[in-house]
Parts: structure tokens; sequence; C-alpha cells
């Protein structure tokens, strides 16, 4: 094999190394770079690379969470960024930074790049923090929070046939199972599904709230090789966002998701694992019929969002934990999925692929 | 393998002042937007992918903007990234969507920045208090005014220069129908008269808070062909980062600056700089920064910058004019800032600079910086398609 299976790119390029933090209610005791070094070198040591090494940089994280301007300046310091480095961040996802960051070893500029993510939601109140970001002159003046948009989507689904209460809880049930073989996860095991918080919401319906940080290392070409035993070959990666109005959507599907699988390749073969960043247990079943997911597909084997969530990183862990399945011979061919923006308005679809065994 | 070549064929702003009360965050992106597509003589349909800068998100008091934007900019259904990198943002910015082009992801991708101040308060945006870390209540002038004063006792530079860098940038700015201030009649000795705000910068020594947006189409060799007007193509571009605080850093001449511009000089070939560059939109918030960016950009010898801008040098008919725009002096909002001089860049190559045309302009530098000093981005445009 010289390569992957589908790639329609000027360069291979390879998810190498994924590290993430222990994810939990509250770091008050860490700073952001306290949080975020750890996960640092422990990605750069999977590689053996120092940080001077790497071609290129991106990070994805939040002010809003962070509470204060220009957060990620310091954040910086934590990278260790001297001799001055290549650079850039992304208000938004991890996931959208790796897109960047791959776009870049696509020019051909750098060969390798490191790509972290993090966020605390513990200082304050992330269902309000969150209303924030919807339109600021006819929306969020009414301060509709993340469950309670969520509640309305899963209702449509409700009232649209495609799922039911005991459905949503089963799925909830799932990704905690199986988060239990994920020391990093949140809530491990058996939760129980609690009382409503927004009907039909319960909260075990809904992601815990917490603090953590992930980060991933991209290589290209034969260095990927060198770097990984069984590089994630990204054969396939897009994202698309919609319209923000709710009422100009129709919340039971995702075709933004749609365009972006069919734009990175995901409907040409089988895929045998599915991380979805689906926050609530609702939007599981949009995502699955958006990337049309048969029974067959482990989802969320690492237990997902539903078991940590940390806002900002989540997504960039779910192409981490793809990657890392497909390092240790658990998949051949996974997809990895992203969301920002209230009930999945924006979503970034990765396919990943290891080389034929 | 060879990247794609990357060619500006449509640059839109909005004219910049203090409060556009007249529109929503919205109507100011889609002002900028929709310009630059007309400019381009292109529909919303063609442009495959929107990447949008802006600085902090306190700014507005909105987080993630871009998802609200989504519909304003035409981005329904494609491909939507938001680039945040400070005071640099509008270069960065800049250059993601460029890198797309160059990688051949999309071929056509629409670019956008903006800040709209008047909806909330930038001083009070910065000077949120931080656990464990020293607070910066003084905004930027008062970060910045110490680094004015190392350079100034480093290099001998007489106190006159700030206001002469001043003086130039408000009289340019009078040439460009886009700048925020316009102040007929402006002299050198009302500005030596203004208050002192943070020794040693004066009031008209800074720049103004401004609503505004500005937005380019950047396209492949096809879609440059196709182009109504000459397009500008970029020739080199970079991005460099180095930590705020630490022991051995340079405030007056940061490393990542010299850095950024020798890779952008490596690409584009320029050899000579202060020779073969024709014009430069610098990021001059403070006016002291015009000789001290002079240096870090390869343009004057440490220690030297200052003289260029007294002799003239740096006058829109002088030698390497300097913001012809006006620059941030005049205009500044803030997340658009480095995408402005980007687009003026562009403007000088493609003769399309109005009343501020540097004649014959062939090469020009755009440039941004942000944080303490310590992003950087950069590109060099030029008037013919770059040798692949």
């Amino acid at each position: 094999m010289t390569g992957p299976r589908t790639s329609r790119y000027a360069r291979d390029v390879a998810v190498v190394a994924f590290a993430q933090s222990d994810h939990r209610r509250r770091t008050d005791e860490l700073s952001e770079v306290e949080m975020v070094m750890p996960v640092l070198h422990r990605v750069l040591a999977a590689t053996g690379l120092k940080a001077g090494e790497i071609g290129f940089t991106c990070s994805g994280s939040s002010d809003y969470l962070a509470g204060r301007a220009f957060s990620f300046t310091m954040t910086l310091d934590g990278v260790g960024a001297w001799p001055p480095i290549s650079e850039s961040h992304v208000e938004t996802d991890g996931a959208w930074a790796l897109h960047e960051a791959w776009v870049k070893l696509q020019t051909g500029e750098a060969d390798t790049a490191l790509v972290y993510a993090y966020g605390k939601s513990s200082p304050g109140s992330v269902r309000d923090v969150l209303t924030r970001q919807l339109d600021p002159y006819y929306l969020a003046p009414l301060w509709p929070d993340s469950v309670a948009l969520a509640a309305l989507q899963a209702q449509a689904l409700l009232d649209a046939g495609e799922t039911d209460e005991p459905a949503l809880a089963a799925i909830a049930a799932r990704s905690r199972a199986d988060a239990a073989a994920n020391p990093h996860a949140q809530l491990r095991g058996d939760v129980p599904q609690g009382d409503y918080q927004v009907r039909p919401l319960r909260t075990g319906d809904c992601p815990p709230v917490g603090d953590g940080a992930a980060a991933v290392i991209l290589a290209a070409g034969d260095l990927a090789r060198r770097l990984c035993e069984r590089p994630a070959w990204i054969t396939g990666i897009d994202h698309r966002i919609e319209a923000h109005g709710l009422g100009l959507r129709d919340l039971t599907d995702s075709p933004s998701t749609r365009i972006a699988a069919r734009h990175a390749g995901l409907f040409d073969a089988p895929v045998d694992t599915a991380e979805l960043h689906a926050p609530f247990s609702s939007q599981e079943v949009v995502l699955r019929k958006a990337l049309g997911l048969g029974d067959t597909v482990a989802v969320n084997p690492s237990g997902g969002p539903l078991a940590a969530n940390p806002m900002m990183a989540a997504g960039l862990i779910r192409i981490g934990e793809a990657a890392a399945r497909i390092h240790r011979g658990a998949s051949d061919r996974a997809v990895a999925h992203a969301t920002s923006g209230p009930c999945l308005q924006q979503n970034l679809v990765a396919v990943l692929e290891g080389d034929a065994r | 393998m060879s990247k794609e070549p990357v060619a500006v064929v449509g640059i839109g702003q909005t004219k910049h002042v203090a409060a556009r009360h007249d529109v929503s965050i919205a109507g100011l992106v889609r002002e900028a937007a929709a310009r630059a597509l007309a400019d381009a003589e292109l529909a919303w349909a063609d442009i495959d992918a929107v990447v949008i800068g802006k600085a902090p998100d306190f700014f507005e008091g909105v987080m993630m903007p871009e998802l609200y934007l989504a519909d304003a900019l035409g981005a329904v259904g494609k491909p939507m990234l938001r680039v945040h990198t400070a005071g640099s943002v509008g270069g960065s910015t800049a250059l993601v969507a460029a890198n797309l082009v160059a990688a051949r992801v999309h071929r056509t991708v629409l670019t956008l920045a903006f800040e709209k101040q008047s909806e909330s308060n930038a001083m009070w945006g910065l000077s949120l208090p931080v656990p464990f870390q020293q607070p910066l209540l003084a905004g930027a002038g008062g970060f910045f005014a110490p680094h004015v004063r190392a350079y100034m006792r480093r290099t001998g530079a007489p106190d006159a220069v700030g206001s002469l860098v001043a003086y130039k940038d408000r009289r340019n700015a009078l040439k460009n129908p886009y700048a925020h201030l316009h102040e007929h009649g402006i002299t050198l000795e009302r500005i030596q008269a203004s208050p002192m705000l943070w020794d040693p910068i004066r009031y008209s020594e800074t720049c103004p808070s401004s609503d505004g947006a500005c937005a380019m189409v950047l396209t492949d060799r096809a879609g440059a062909a196709r182009s109504p007007k000459p397009p500008a193509w970029v020739h080199g571009g970079a991005m460099r980062s180095e930590p705020t605080l630490f022991a051995g850093k340079d405030f007056v001449s940061p490393q990542a600056g010299k850095d950024c511009a020798a890779d952008v000089y490596r690409q584009a070939g320029i050899t000579d700089p202060r020779r073969e560059i024709d014009a430069v939109e610098m990021y001059v918030p403070f006016s002291w920064y015009e000789p001290m960016w002079l240096e870090n950009l390869g343009f004057a010898e440490e220690g030297e910058g200052w003289k260029l801008t007294e002799a003239g040098v740096t006058e829109i008919d002088g030698d390497l004019p300097v913001n012809p725009s006006g620059g941030v002096l005049s205009t500044n909002p803030i997340g658009a800032s480095g995408m402005i001089r980007f687009a003026e860049a562009a403007l000088q190559v493609r003769g399309q600079a109005g009343e501020h045309q540097v004649p014959g302009a062939r090469r020009a530098l755009g440039h941004a910086y942000g944080g303490g000093a310590q992003f950087f981005a950069m590109w060099l445009v030029g008037a013919r398609e770059p040798a692949s």
C-alpha cells in the first residue's frame, strides 16, 4: 500500500496521534494552560516530535467560556511558541481547527500539524452562556437555552414518529455503558435516566457539563507512516452550515451533515465505526439518518458526548477517538462527526481509513 | 506538488464610521460582501465557501456570531469557517481562505472580517478581570506605550516622529472615501497639541473605534481568467506567533514579525524589500508603530526606521508609501483592520485604489498583528501571476 484507498486530495494526510484529558465536572484548581499542557506533552510524546518541529499549529476554543477576550493567547504559552511558530486559531470546536490544519498540509507548506482544543464550562452556567450565540436582536434577548432548544428538536422527532422516549433512553444507556471502558469519560456505567430537564428530554438524554482538553497530530505521506504504525488516513473531510433560524429548518433532519458526508466520500464504502458529536440522545437519531448508518456500525464506542462533552473539544475528540480505533486495529473505516450551534446547525464529517491488513 | 495560484478578484468595504445605527451586524457584513461580489461580477451561487474573522466576541456581545451570520452571507449549505487570532485576525482570515484555494479544496471563496464596535464597548471587552493574571485595565494604549518609549530610548528618535505619522495617515485618509476619520483642515500643530493619553502617545496618534466590514473574493487561475478587472495575485503569505510574555521577548521588534516577513519575502522572491515593494499597508494602531514596523519588516536597519518617516519616504508620493489608505490610524473596526490592510494592498496592485492610488504599484505588502504584539499575518500581492 502506498496510501489510503480513496484519497481525492493532493496529499495523503493522517491522524497519527491523539490525547485527551480526564474530563471532569470541575477543575477549579487548574488554569486552562495547566489543563492543556499535559495533553500537549502526551500527544507530542506519542510521535517523538517536539513543539518546534511541528509545521503548523491550530487550536479551537471560546472566549465566552473563558469569560474574557483573547483567552487563547495565554493557552498558546503552554505550547511553547518559541522560537515563533506558524499558528492559527478558530473560535469554535477544535474539529474546525483540524480542518484548517488539514488544508495547510494540503498546500504543501507543512508536513505536520498540532491541533488542540479545550473548554472549561464549570466557571459559569453553560446553558445561559450558549444563549449568547443566538441571533442577538431577535432570539438571544429571550434567553432560550441549549437544553430547551434541543428539547424542541426531540419533540419534533417524537411528533414525526422517528423515535420514542424508551429509544432515547436506550441511546443514553448504551453510551454510558460503553464509556465504562473509557478512563477519560466523565459519566460511566449505570447512570439513571433521571427526571425531565425540559420535556421530552430527561437528565440522561443530556450531556454532562464538564471541563476538558484534547490534541491531535496530523502528518502527511510517508512521514505519517514513520510516526505511527497504522495511520488513520483522512480520506475525506468537509463541513457545512445551515440557516440559523430554527423556523427555517426541518429539525428532524440534518441536510448539512448529509452534504458534508457526501463531499467527504462517506457513502462510497461502508464504515464500521461512527463517532458522533450528538450532545443529546435525540440528535443521534437525526445524525444516524443523515449519515445512513446501519445497525452494524459501532456508534460512539467511546461513550460519545453523552459521557463527556467538554465544549469546543468534544468534536475534535470524536475525530481522535475514531482515529485511535484505527491505530489499534479496532476499525478499518470510520466516520467522525462534529457539530456547532443550536440543534446541529453546523456539521463537520471526516472519513478515516487504515491501511488494508 | 504545486499549489494553485490564488487571485483577488473582488474587494468590498463599508464606509467605516463610529456607529452604524442603520444596520444590524448582519446588514453590515452583507453590505461589504455584496460589494465584493459586485466588484468580481459574481453571484452568491458562485461562492464555494465562506471564511469569516473578527476580534473577540465580547466586542459585540455575540458568542460565535458566524452561526447567526450564515444566512446573511449566503453560506447556507456551504462550508463556513470562523477564524480568531486577536488583532491580526483580518489578515489570518484572508490567509486561511487563500489556503483553501491554494490547496484546491475550493475554487472560489468569500472571505470577510468585521467589527461593529458600537454594539458594545471595546475597552470593557478588553478589561474583564482574570484570576491569576495581570489585568490590562488601561486598554491597548496602556499596554503598548512602554514599548514605544523603549523604541525611542533605543534609537534616539526625536519626539516629533509619532505626530508626523499621524499627520501623514490622516491626510491620506482624506483621499479614501471608505476611511472613518476625514479630518479636513488637519495640521501637524493640532496633532501635537492634542491631549497626552498614554505618554508618549497623544490622542491624535491613536486609532479610532469603528464599525465596518471588509470582504474579498479569492479564486483560482481559471477564476482569475474570467475576472472583469485585473486581479491581484498572492505571491506569498504567512502567519507567525510567539508567547505574550516571556523573559527575553523583544516588544520593540518581535521575532515572530521578523520571521513572518522573511517567510513572505522568500515565497515572493523578494531580496530587497525596500527597493522591490511599491506600497505597504501596515498595521499601525498607534503612530509610533510605523517606524517600529519599518525595522521589523526589513525596510530599514535597526534604529533607522524613524529616519525614513522623518525624510518623507513613507508619504504617499514618497519612495516607499506606507498606508496610502490612511491606515488603522484613520479606520479601526478591529477585527476587519487586518483584512483592510490586505485588501488595500490588493487594490494598489490592481490599480483600483482611486485617489489614494500609488502610481505604477506592482507589488504591495499587507501586514497585521495582534495580541501583545505576538500574532503576525502578512501577504504580498502582485499585479502579475507568480512564477510557479
